[in-house]
This record gives C-alpha cells, structure tokens and sequence, in this order.
C-alpha cells in the first residue's frame, strides 16, 4: 500500500507542478459551459413562416393573426398553394410552413379530423425542433379555442422535418457537456501522463522495480478521479449560477454515476497508453478515437436517431452514449437507478473489459 | 546469497528473424565490476534488458541474485537496481523527493530512506540542491544522483546501461569511484560502455559482437589474447578484422 501512496503523491506533485496544464484542466469546464451556453441559442425568435390557406374562411384567419402576433414568427406571406414553397425554403427565406386543408372553418363545425400540414426546415436539428415545437403548440391552441364544445382533440397535425426527416427536439447540452470534460481529464490526461513516462524513461525505472503494473497505474490515475469529480461540480455549478439548469435527481446519484463514467474514462486512457509510444501518438489517439466519438456519436451534438444505421450501431461501443442516458435521466428527469440501471450495468461492464485490457497488456511490461 | 551474481547461460533473444544476443554464457562475481562493451548494436542493451526483467529470452537461462530472469522475476527485481542510458529521474520533482520516491516503491521504512538520503547528499555533496527540482541541478550531479538512487535499496547487483554517457571527464572519474565503492560494499556491477578508458577499470570485461561474446577476461587478459598494446586497438581488431592497426 505505502508504494502506492507514495505514488499518488508523486503523481499530484506532477500534476500541481505543471501550472498551465492544471490551469488549462480546470478553466476547460468552465469555458466550455459558456460557449456552448452562450453559442447553442436554444430560444429562437421572429421565425420566418409561410401560411398556405387555400380557401381563407374566419378559422383560418384567426389561426393567422395568433401566428403573426407571437413574437416567436415573422409571417412572411399567405399563400393560395405550395407551389413556391420549395424555391423558398432553398433560398432560406422561409423556415417555416403551415400548409392548411381546404375548408376548415366547415370542417371544424362538422367535427372533422382536420389535417394539418408543417414543414420545418431541419437543416439546423436542434433549432429545427424547436420551431417545430412552438408551431404546434401555437395550432394546438388555436384548435382548442376554435372548438369550444370540447369534443376532444380532433386536430391531426402531420408533421415533417425537411432536410433531417428524422430528428429530434433539442436537449439541454449539459450533461453531454460532463461526458466531454470527463474524458479529456480522464483519458486523456491518464494516456499522456503514462506514455510521458515511457518517453523519458521513467517507466523502466518502474517497470524494474518491485512495483507491480497494477500498482503504477493505481497510483497514477487516483489524482484525475479527484480532478474529474472537481471537473463534475465546476460544471454544474457553473451551468446552474449562468444558465439556471435544473438538477432534478439525486446529486450523489449523479456523482456516483460520474464516478463510474471517469473509471471507465481512465481505463479508456490507460488501454491507449498501453499501445501508444509516445505522447503524441496518445493525444492524437485520444482526440480521434475518444473525443470525436463523445461528441458524435454519443447524442450530444446530433441526435443518435439521425445517424446513419452504421454509425448508430458505433455508438452502441461509445461509454459517452450510456452515460449520457444517465446524466440526462438524472439531470432532466430527475430519473433513478430502477430505471437506469441497465445503462449503468453496460458502463460497468465495458469498464470492467477495458481494465482487463488494459492491465493485461501492462503486464507483458515493456516489450 | 550464494553463487555468482549473475549466471548467464547460452541466452538469446530473436526479434523475428534477427538475432540480437546469440547464446551468450557468463558469470560475474560478487562485488565484481563487469564491463560490457561493443559496438552499438552488438546487443548489449538487449542482453541487459533480459537480465533485469524487462524482455523475455528467447532461449538459454539467466539467474540474477540467484533467481530464475524468467520465473522469479519478483525476486529478481528486489534485489536489483539499474540505471538506464537516458536519464530517469523525474525532473518535476525536487531531487530529496526522488529519493523518498523510489525508496517507499522499494518498501524502504521512512527512517531507513531519511538517513539514507543524507548520505547520499552528502556523498555527492548535494546537501545544499535537495530542495531544488531535478531539472535544475547540472547533468553530471543528475547522473550520481540517479545512480546513488539505484543503489539506494542496497541491491545485490547493479545494471548501469551507459551511465556516463555525456558527462565530462571529471564527474565520469568522480562517477567511476562510486562504481568501485559500491563493488567494495559487495554490489556486483554490470556497467555497458563506450569509453574503453573506463573499460580498463572493470575487473573483467566481455567484448560483444554481431550479438555474441567475442573476448572475455580482465582488460590485461584480453589485450594478451590479442596481443594489443591497448583495450583500443583490441576492439578495433575484433569489430574490424581487416583493418590494419
């Protein structure tokens, strides 16, 4: 045990002593919630809609004057047909659509199903079912309103997301943020911090002394578990004081949960450290083969639903994916462990496979 | 221990089709200072590298300290100590910090590394840098520094890969009477160089080419062998046979 506590030591000496990286490690969490805070816009305003009433009667109109007074759409032009939408959306003049049947005061009167057409343009995902979400809302009110007897719902609205047909609304971006943090401090920090060693020559040193593999490798990474649970909490404090989001779940869940994604993070660094020569190597490894993968394919960024089936099927080996269900279970949905167990069984499974690889490759020491 | 320090027999090791240490036998003493030389590339450094753990032998046998290189590694690496070509302290840390480093990885208690490091300190008379990071104290105290860690846990052999490679001729002096101090105390040392001045300070010395032991003995021996003047012209005869002298 005293081998291995005076290694933590050591290795915190490192990681104090190398002021920049330090401070680098410790800002990275902060910076990086107010740009993707600051960046990812999640309310837009002054939507540019089209509205296609075909046969304009007093429901129709009515529908108009609340989507021209809602600050949230800019209606550009009423339009007889669909016929100019497609040149319309292409030049970007028009984002929106709210294509009407014929008819529709008679219809609503009858009780008809009424079927409603919006095209949203998807280009931008996130934005893209945003718009989506504030246009139903605003048909669903109307709807209501212009139905009084309360026959209940009779609407239909028909929705499709032009350029991205199969996206999904936004998310908070936060907990994807924990999941990128967490891997740089993790992983990479663990596969630099060995394969510096193996360039200076300190590894064999190491590796010809007493001290077993598993034992360097303990006391390497017990200073980045603490810096990756540092890293969890300057991000969500720094999420709640500037952008106010919530915590819905329990904070130790979330903590543990984090607790177990850094294991996992620090096997993922050690199985690269264990395979790459130098430091270079291990960074590039790291940023290509951990960091794009997090940011990809793991829902953070896009939607998982709108990869192509390949990639879906990646992301199924990507930690980031598991954890990020859970951080946002948590988080958002203030979510427990009944219903987020099985993601956290499969992050506990891959830590355990990346250990062993990790720790059976150490052991055929350095050749 | 009983037996020689090292016991080498008929080792080899074969990267794929190339043979960089072909069947090698040899022993050395306790206390002895046994030089390793060649020509870079003879396999010095591999054959090195089998005896203290860090490569697995192709074929042959090897016991350092009375174990098996191959089956008792443990053992082997307790009671060894080594210092590689490139220096291998940790530079961040402050040179008293090293040593109670490796002293707490060799399961020295804290007492035996604080007296341990005032001798050291003193020996080298570093009293005064013990504060001060390993980056910033000159390369020739580093490398007494690196080579009094080495010793620290009192190792029944030690493998010094190089060790005054680009230091200057005082501190290699300097260097070369820690060598003969610890082989007095009963340190077999296994040293590899370059400088064939230094060569004919060893007890015995073992000339490696093309991965082979070509002449083996005391300096004097060797050069009689031969029949050179000196341990220069006896190894520009065995790596360059054609060449006149």
């Amino acid at each position: 045990m005293r081998p291995i506590l005076g290694f933590v030591r050591k290795e915190t000496l490192h990681l104090l002593r190398d002021r920049q990286t330090l401070a680098i490690l410790i800002l990275l969490p902060l910076v990086q919630v107010l740009i993707f805070g600051f960046a990812v816009r999640t309310d837009v305003r002054e939507i540019p809609i089209v509205v296609v009433d075909p046969t304009p009667d007093v429901a129709t109109l009515e529908l108009r004057e609340r989507v021209a007074a809602s600050e949230r759409f800019r209606l550009v032009a009423v339009a007889p047909s669909t016929r100019e939408l497609d040149s319309q959306f292409q030049e970007g003049s028009v984002r929106q659509a709210l294509v009407l049947p014929r008819d529709v005061e008679r219809r609503l009167g009858r009780g008809d199903t009424l079927a409603v057409q919006l095209l949203t343009d998807g280009s931008d995902p996130n934005t893209g079912g945003i718009m989506q979400g504030y246009a139903t809302a605003v048909l669903r009110r109307w709807h209501a309103d212009a139905t009084p007897a309360a026959r209940g719902l009779r609407i239909e609205v028909a929705t499709r997301m032009r350029f991205n047909p199969t996206l999904e609304s936004a998310h908070l971006f936060v907990p994807g943020l924990v999941a990128f943090v967490l891997t740089i401090v993790s992983a990479l920090m663990t596969a630099i911090s060995i394969t510096r060693e193996k360039e200076t020559g300190t590894m064999e040193m190491l590796l010809v002394s007493p001290i077993r593999p598993a034992a360097i490798v303990a006391g390497k990474v017990t200073p980045y578990i603490a810096l990756g649970f540092v890293s969890v909490l300057l991000v969500l404090v720094a999420a709640r004081a500037v952008f106010e989001v919530p915590l819905q779940g329990s904070l130790l869940l979330l903590l543990a949960e984090s607790g177990l994604y850094i294991v996992t993070s620090l096997a993922l660094g050690i199985v690269i450290s264990t395979r790459a020569p130098t430091q270079r190597t291990a960074m590039l490894a790291a940023l290509a083969g951990l960091l794009m993968p997090t940011l990809m394919l793991s829902g953070f960024i896009f939607p998982l639903e709108s990869l192509p089936s390949p990639l879906q099927a990646l992301s199924h080996i990507v930690p980031a994916r598991w954890f990020l269900v859970v951080v946002r279970g948590i988080m958002l949905k203030g979510a427990g462990l009944p219903t987020l167990w099985q993601e956290t069984l499969i992050l506990a499974g891959m830590t355990v496979l990346l250990l062993i690889a990790g720790s059976r490759r150490l052991t055929i020491r350095l050749d | 221990m009983s037996g020689p320090a090292i016991d080498a027999r008929a080792l080899t090791r074969r990267f794929g089709t190339f043979t960089a240490v072909d069947g090698i036998s040899f022993q050395v003493e306790r206390g002895e200072v046994f030089g390793f030389l060649g020509a870079n590339g003879a396999g010095k450094t591999t054959a090195m590298r089998m005896l203290i753990g860090l490569l697995a032998p192709s074929s042959g046998s090897a016991t350092v300290a009375g174990y098996d290189v191959a089956t008792q590694a443990e053992q082997v690496r307790r009671r060894i100590g080594y210092m590689s070509q490139r220096f291998s302290l940790y530079e961040d840390l402050t040179v008293r910090e090293n040593i109670t480093l490796f002293g707490g990885i060799y399961g020295l208690s804290n007492r035996d590394i604080a007296e341990r490091t005032g001798q050291i300190l003193s020996r080298i008379g570093l009293q005064r840098a013990a504060r001060e990071l390993v980056r910033e104290i000159p390369l020739g105290w580093k490398q007494q520094l690196a080579f009094c860690v080495a010793l620290l846990h009192r190792p029944a052999v030690v493998f010094l890969d190089e060790p005054t490679g680009g230091v200057d001729p005082i501190t290699r002096r300097r260097f070369w009477e820690l060598i003969y101090e610890a082989g007095a105390e009963g340190t077999s040392v296994l040293v590899t160089t370059h400088y064939l001045d230094e060569a004919e300070y060893c007890n015995r010395i073992s000339i490696m080419m093309d991965g082979a032991i070509a002449a083996m003995g005391t300096p004097s021996d060797v050069r009689r062998g031969l029949g050179a003047a000196t341990l220069d012209e006896v190894f520009l005869r065995l790596t360059r046979p054609g060449a006149a002298v």
